[in-house]
């Protein structure tokens, strides 16, 4: 018994010793650079970011492809909604963060400096259905959509829908309006849209990620969205772009500001981008929500990196510039593959004197 | 080997003591911070609606108003339906299992149901969406207008979604708990108490009906307790299938919203400060009607423990 008890207590001091080494031996290789590189200049930088969801995807892409160009770098982005983004930047507990919705006035003022908002790429959002015999293309008004989420217009057979659709045999049905029950950016642009093309709506109920809606069931997520339109007969709901393209959605063609019916594609999403770029305020922050154009997609939006004017590390601040800056030029050639509308040229060219604007105690960090 | 001297067993005694006390300590701090942190995060819409909070019933987050009656309304309702189909089904299960099954089929069955418990609520939610939504749709609602429509329970429109899905949903995730939970304290009812009742002539339900039930009343209900604590913080699940709509209703074919799924579904990207809160607050209330739920469970316990075993004294 004693003679066990003796043998179990040199095996933990053993173990703890051995920690104890291991231990030693990581802390005292974080500090150097990695093996190979001698240059003083190229430090291991690790950049931290959170936020929006929507655009994980490609920031993820983005994330192992710039590891090639700059393998110093570490960046981690998590995606925990554009709320908790903001919420870190605003507390300085990210290097930057992602938002489908720039940040309010209110907002802003709370953050201890100024915070520059950089477009990345754009998102749509489509009208998908359920009915029986009908496919992709049922043509859409501004005034039907918004009469449908307030429940104005109740069947599908109703006069308003029946007049534009000609062609199409619309059922004598009840509609059974679908929209996201959880807090979204899609939600969110969706509800810009239909504040900015009915009074009635602005009124009641009026935009945000989260909204108290008129009518309808609501479902979590895209794919709860896209699943009760599915189980329902009649049923009309909104989604991502991506997501309707990805699982073969029928989906609306919606008549713009120009007053022609558009199919929601990448191009016409960046169409309403280039379309909207004259009106682009100098911080960024704007709507692009029933944008001027022949062949704009109304219902569309900006997602944006948000960071710092005046950086307060000079090389997390550099290796930050350096990255926006390949994200906007290199790295908006993964977009399209992952279905992400890329920016125009005109937006980029006004996204890159945001960049040359980012600093390091008054000195600019865009070399 | 060599006992250990009483006065170190007196130190090992109490070394225990220590420990368990600690660990018991713990639980209450526990239970403290989450309580201090709820109302610490609460504050702001403690300041801009008082109790109106509680009374109110709009959830608008663009206009910034917020009342929760209506997902206290969804919370306690949707448990309640599923307690009304889970508790007799569940006590059927432990009565079959504890007393009547044989043994080939006791084994199996039980470790189906307990299979059951261990299922994540995704994939209920998922099955939900899927298989129960469009059954109820199509088969349970139109059936239940058709027959029972005069009551103001079951009148109006039906999506599949709703209060009813919800309820059903769950009561399948709560039937493991209850019933296996119940047949262990049936099981633990002594024999000598079911001979007594056989010698006296009792046939095989009045034994169960007079002996056996009665002795394990306490045990039966502390199950049903824990079933209903499942069902009334259930989020994803029931989140999937309710239609997530915050409104006081009679009829279970509408749609509602529960505490614990407007959290989940809003947290993430509430950006506002006062919605924060209110979404905090939320929680502070399902806290609060999960303690009163479980005061007032207790107490029912303390009573039925209080009476004695057995129909003698009546």
């Amino acid at each position: 018994m004693a003679k066990k008890s003796k043998r179990v207590v040199v095996l933990v001091m053993a173990l703890a010793l051995l920690m104890l080494v291991t231990a030693c031996g990581k802390s005292g290789e974080t500090g150097k650079a990695p093996a190979g590189s001698t240059d003083s200049k190229t430090k291991t930088v690790a950049l931290n970011g959170a936020g929006a969801s929507f655009p994980y995807p490609l920031y993820s892409k983005w994330i192992a492809e710039y590891r090639k160009v700059a393998p110093n770098v570490t960046i981690d982005y998590q995606s925990i909604g554009s709320g908790g983004g903001i919420k870190g930047i605003t507390e300085q507990t990210v290097d930057f963060a992602g938002s489908d919705a720039p940040m309010k006035d209110d907002q802003l003022a709370k953050a201890p400096g100024q915070i520059f908002h950089i477009p990345t790429v754009m998102g749509a959002v489509v009208i998908t259905y359920n009915l029986e015999g009908v496919k992709t293309g049922l043509k859409l008004t501004p005034e039907v959509i918004s009469g449908i989420y307030l429940g104005n217009i109740k069947k599908w057979n109703d006069p308003a829908i029946t007049s534009i659709n000609p062609e199409v045999k619309l059922p004598d049905q009840e509609i059974t309006v679908v929209h996201r029950s959880d807090g979204s950016g899609t939600t969110n642009i969706f509800t810009d849209y239909l504040s900015n093309v009915s009074k009635e709506w602005k009124e009641k109920v009026g935009k945000g990620t989260s909204v108290e809606w008129p009518v309808g069931i609501g479902a979590k997520g895209n794919e709860g969205v896209a699943g009760t339109v599915k189980q329902t007969p009649g049923g009309i709901g909104y989604v991502e772009l991506a997501y309707a393209v990805q699982n073969q959605l029928p989906y609306a063609f919606l008549k713009n500001q120009a007053g022609k019916f558009v199919e929601p594609t990448l191009d016409t999403t960046t169409a309403a981008a280039a379309g909207s770029a004259a009106n682009m305020p100098e911080d960024m922050r704007v709507s692009i929500v029933n944008a001027p154009g022949e062949n704009s997609y109304p219902i569309a939006g900006y997602t944006y990196l948000l960071v710092y004017k005046d950086q307060k590390d000079k090389d997390k601040g550099t290796e930050l510039v350096k990255f926006l800056w390949w994200a906007i030029h290199d790295g908006e050639k993964y977009a399209k593959d992952l279905l992400y509308a890329p920016l125009p040229d005109n937006v980029v060219k006004l996204a890159e004197a945001r960049i040359k604007q980012i600093n390091y105690q008054g000195e600019s960090l865009y070399k | 080997m060599q006992m250990p001297s009483p006065k170190s067993r007196r130190w090992g005694d109490s070394l225990f003591r220590g420990l368990t006390f600690l660990a018991a300590l713990g639980m209450i701090g526990l239970v403290m911070v989450i309580a201090v942190q709820l109302i610490r995060g609460s504050q702001l819409a403690f300041t801009h609606f008082g109790l109106g909070f509680v009374t109110g019933s709009r959830w608008d987050p663009v206009h910034g108003a917020f009342g929760s009656l209506p997902l206290v309304y969804g919370t306690i309702v949707s448990s309640l339906i599923a307690l009304l189909i889970a508790v007799p089904l569940s006590l059927g299960i432990a009565i079959y299992l504890a007393e009547l099954a044989p043994h080939w089929v006791r084994t199996p069955v039980s470790f189906l149901v307990e299979l059951l418990a261990a299922i994540p609520s995704v994939v209920y939610g998922l099955w939900g969406v899927f298989v129960l939504v469009p059954l109820v749709r199509t088969a349970l609602e139109p059936f239940l207008q058709r027959t029972l429509g005069w009551l103001p329970f079951f009148q109006g429109t039906y999506y599949g979604f709703g209060m009813l899905a919800a309820g059903i949903i769950l009561a399948i995730m709560i039937i493991p708990t209850i019933s296996a939970v119940s047949r262990e304290v049936l099981l633990a009812v002594p024999n000598s108490q079911r001979e007594a009742m056989l010698a006296l002539g009792a046939t095989r339900w009045e034994t169960i009906k007079m002996a056996v039930l009665p002795y394990g009343r306490s045990g039966i209900l502390g199950a049903v307790i824990l079933g209903l604590g499942r069902a009334i913080g259930e989020t994803m699940a029931v989140t999937m299938v309710i239609g997530n709509r915050p409104q006081i209703s009679p009829s279970v074919f509408e749609l509602a919203q529960t505490i614990a799924s407007i959290i989940a579904n809003e947290f993430s990207e509430a950006f506002d400060e006062l919605h924060l809160s209110a979404l905090v607050m939320a929680g502070l209330v399902l806290f609060v009607v999960t303690l009163l739920l479980n005061i007032l469970a207790r107490l029912l316990v303390w009573r039925v423990a209080r009476a004695p075993e057995g129909v003698t004294r009546e």
